[in-house]
């Protein structure tokens, strides 16, 4: 099984600068595992020590959210298109005193 | 340096006041130039703010809509090179959650251009960059190039 993982430009600089990579697998966890072989460093980017998704990354298995799949056991097909989506995010707690720090 | 045209700045501002008093975001599309140093801005496209509690002065992007982007400009050869969003009725800088959120994703890396826009009583008043280096958010210059007709 072989899938295409889409690199979003935060992480392409561990990809050698490409926006998406050929990796095997036959589950998105294992797809992942198979990533870090391909691009040292990443995984620790996209998961934390218990090897779950971190917070702020998103992973599409074409359209569907991964979490909503059930996670990374979710089992992918040869010619899946796996996305890595950084969740983008901001806004600010109210100062109590200083200059505005929004 | 952020290069964008007056069309790209109109349609943020649209958003941006449209959306007032709550806080929008969105993608810039286009390229990156010298070295990267350089962002080219084509176009702007609203994402969806998925915080609905906190839509005064929180944003979440649905990741959907980035998906959606991103695909749409690689089919045109265009890349994510940018987020905006809008600060109603505070000034245009990044606040520590920006800086928080911005250092998750990028680490040490260089980011891409985060370009905040400050809405005061449903007006845009100020439109600022910043560039994530090192951890720490410096601003950088935006150059806005007339309306072409
Ligand atoms: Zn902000």
């Amino acid at each position: 099984m072989s899938v295409k993982v889409r690199i979003p430009t935060p992480l392409r600089p561990l990809a050698g600068g490409r926006d998406q990579v050929q990796v095997a697998g036959a589950t998105v966890r294992a797809v992942l595992e198979n990533l870090e072989k391909e691009c040292p460093g990443i995984r620790s980017r996209l998961c934390d020590e218990r090897g779950e998704l971190r917070r702020f990354v998103n992973l599409f298995l074409n359209d569907e959210d991964v979490r909503h799949l059930g996670g990374l056991d979710f089992p992918v097909q040869e010619g899946d298109v796996l996305s890595i989506v950084p969740a983008i995010a901001g806004g600010a707690q109210r100062c109590a005193a200083g200059p505005p720090c929004r | 340096m952020l290069i964008l045209d007056g069309n790209t700045e109109r349609s943020m501002k649209e958003q941006a006041e449209g959306g007032y008093p709550r806080e929008v975001c969105g993608l810039l599309l286009g390229r990156f130039e010298d070295r990267r140093q350089v962002r080219q801005v084509s176009e702007a496209h609203a994402a969806g703010n998925l915080n609905q509690d906190r839509s005064g002065d929180r944003y979440d992007m649905d990741p959907t809509d980035y998906l959606r982007i991103e695909n749409a400009g690689r089919a045109r050869g265009l890349e994510v090179v940018g987020v905006y969003h809008s600060h109603p009725d505070h000034p245009s800088r990044p606040s520590e959650t920006d800086r928080q959120r911005a250092e998750e994703i990028w680490q040490a890396a260089e980011s891409w251009s985060y370009l905040i826009l400050e809405v005061a009583s449903g007006r845009l008043v100020s439109l600022r960059s910043w560039v994530l280096r090192e951890g720490a958010f410096r601003e950088e210059e935006v150059r806005i190039l007339p309306i072409s007709h």
